[in-house]
């Protein structure tokens, strides 16, 4: 309902306003030829300066702004690859000497290696040989000592029991029977004289 | 009742009037804005090539993005040999847009609606293309009238609609223009005028049907004068390389 009668007002005032607009209109300004001479002349004015102005002062100086920003720009990117370049060959050359370096590293390691082992190898020989000599020396003095020290003892048992009996009965006795007595005990035979 | 959509284009005196002999070239409103719109474009663009930054401010990159668009609207319509009239339609350009979005501004005066001003900037150009055509190509120039791979028997009826084609130009370039800026003004006057007239209860209607029409017709003032510049380099590429 409303939206009927905001149309039929709508509507109506086409009429209207066409009545008001054409009972005050006098034809198009455009036409009226009293200015076209002054629009003519100040057209030509402004627009002639305007053209002016712009061809000799500013617009040479926007397109040189334009191209300085161009070659700027291009040249730091032209910088920024040969930088880029640089540092990549430089990264390369690193490179290189760090595999060079750990393939040296390597090398000294295994030589080192090698040697010590070499090294440890002949002293280890050396080291037997000699433990195995003074193990010999050893043996050899440990079978005299044995040898000897039976002798010493059954010399020593026989002068001090021939001692001893001389101080129990007072009497020389015949050395050679003791010993005898004694060589009999140093092989172990002490049950002849002791009883089981 | 400010109500005549077409009050707005009366041209009136401002100040004395002045005479050189028989003419009057009195001081107008047409005139101020024309005076107003050149003075914008100054100052826009002394603003904006004062001084060169790499990273541009936003009314150095204003005035270098306009240069780039009309430079490269050039180049593509008209080729490179149109580079010695790039400061001229560059002007053209920005004349006719500033005018247009000059006369947007409610109260404003639009330079652009008036038939005389269109009209002696087309002339201006229709003629300049002439010569130039006449210069670079002599007489052979003509030829622009007799399109290749025509039937003989037609010729003499293409000729005749090639001429008549060729002088339109600066009546089409200039009443296309002049009407888009009239029409466009007049509908919003009217369309305004529909508002006061209906009132609180439908003066809604016509109102958003304004604003609708004010975006409309900013895109116009743009359209209308890259259309005027575009049409400068068509005519321009056709006088510089002669293809027919």
């Amino acid at each position: 309902m409303i939206k009927k009668i905001f149309f039929q007002i709508v509507f109506f005032n086409f009429f209207f306003i066409k009545e008001v607009f054409s009972a005050e209109s006098g034809g198009m300004p455009q036409l009226n030829p009293e200015f076209w001479i002054s629009q003519i002349f100040w057209l030509t004015l402004t627009f002639g300066i305007l053209y002016v102005v712009l061809s000799k002062l500013i617009l040479p100086k926007i397109s040189s702004n334009l191209e300085l920003r161009k070659s700027q720009i291009q040249e730091n990117i032209e910088a920024a690859e040969k930088q880029r370049e640089s540092s990549e060959t430089k990264l390369k050359e690193y490179d290189e000497i760090i595999q060079k370096s750990k393939l040296e590293a390597k090398n000294i390691f295994k030589e080192a290696r090698e040697k010590a082992l070499k090294d440890i190898n002949s002293k280890k020989e050396i080291l037997d040989k000699q433990i195995d000599e003074e193990i010999s020396n050893a043996e050899k003095e440990i079978e005299a000592l044995k040898k000897s020290a039976a002798e010493k003892i059954n010399k020593i048992a026989i002068e001090t029991s021939s001692d001893l009996v001389k101080k129990l009965i007072g009497a020389e006795v015949n050395s050679s029977s003791i010993s005898a007595i004694v060589e009999d005990l140093s092989k172990k035979n002490g049950s002849k004289y002791y009883g089981s | 009742m400010a109500a005549n959509p077409m009050t707005q284009f009366e041209v009136y005196r401002i100040g004395p009037e002045i005479k050189v002999g028989a003419f009057d070239i009195s001081f107008t409103n047409a005139s101020l804005f024309m005076v107003i719109s050149s003075l914008a474009i100054l100052l826009i663009f002394n603003l904006g090539s004062k001084k060169n930054s790499i990273l541009p401010n936003k009314i150095q990159l204003l005035a270098e993005l306009s240069y780039s668009f009309v430079s490269k609207m050039i180049s593509d319509t008209a080729g490179s040999k149109a580079k010695p009239y790039f400061s001229f339609i560059f002007s053209l350009f920005m004349f006719v847009l500033f005018c247009n979005m000059f006369g947007m501004i409610p109260y404003t005066f639009t330079v652009t609606s008036h038939i005389i001003v269109t009209f002696v900037l087309a002339a201006f150009i229709f003629i300049g293309v002439t010569v130039i055509g006449f210069i670079k190509h002599g007489l052979g120039y003509l030829k622009l009238f007799v399109p290749s791979g025509v039937p003989i028997v037609l010729l003499p009826l293409i000729v005749v609609i090639e001429i008549i084609s060729y002088l339109s130009r600066p009546i089409s370039l200039s009443v296309r223009l002049f009407a888009n800026m009239m029409a466009g003004h007049t509908m919003m006057k009217v369309f305004g005028g529909f508002v006061i007239s209906l009132g609180i209860v439908g003066g809604w209607l016509p109102l958003s049907f304004s604003v609708a029409l004010t975006g409309l017709e900013i895109l116009v003032a743009f359209l209308q004068a890259y259309v005027f510049a575009i049409l400068t380099c068509i005519y321009l590429n056709d006088a510089l390389n002669l293809h027919h």
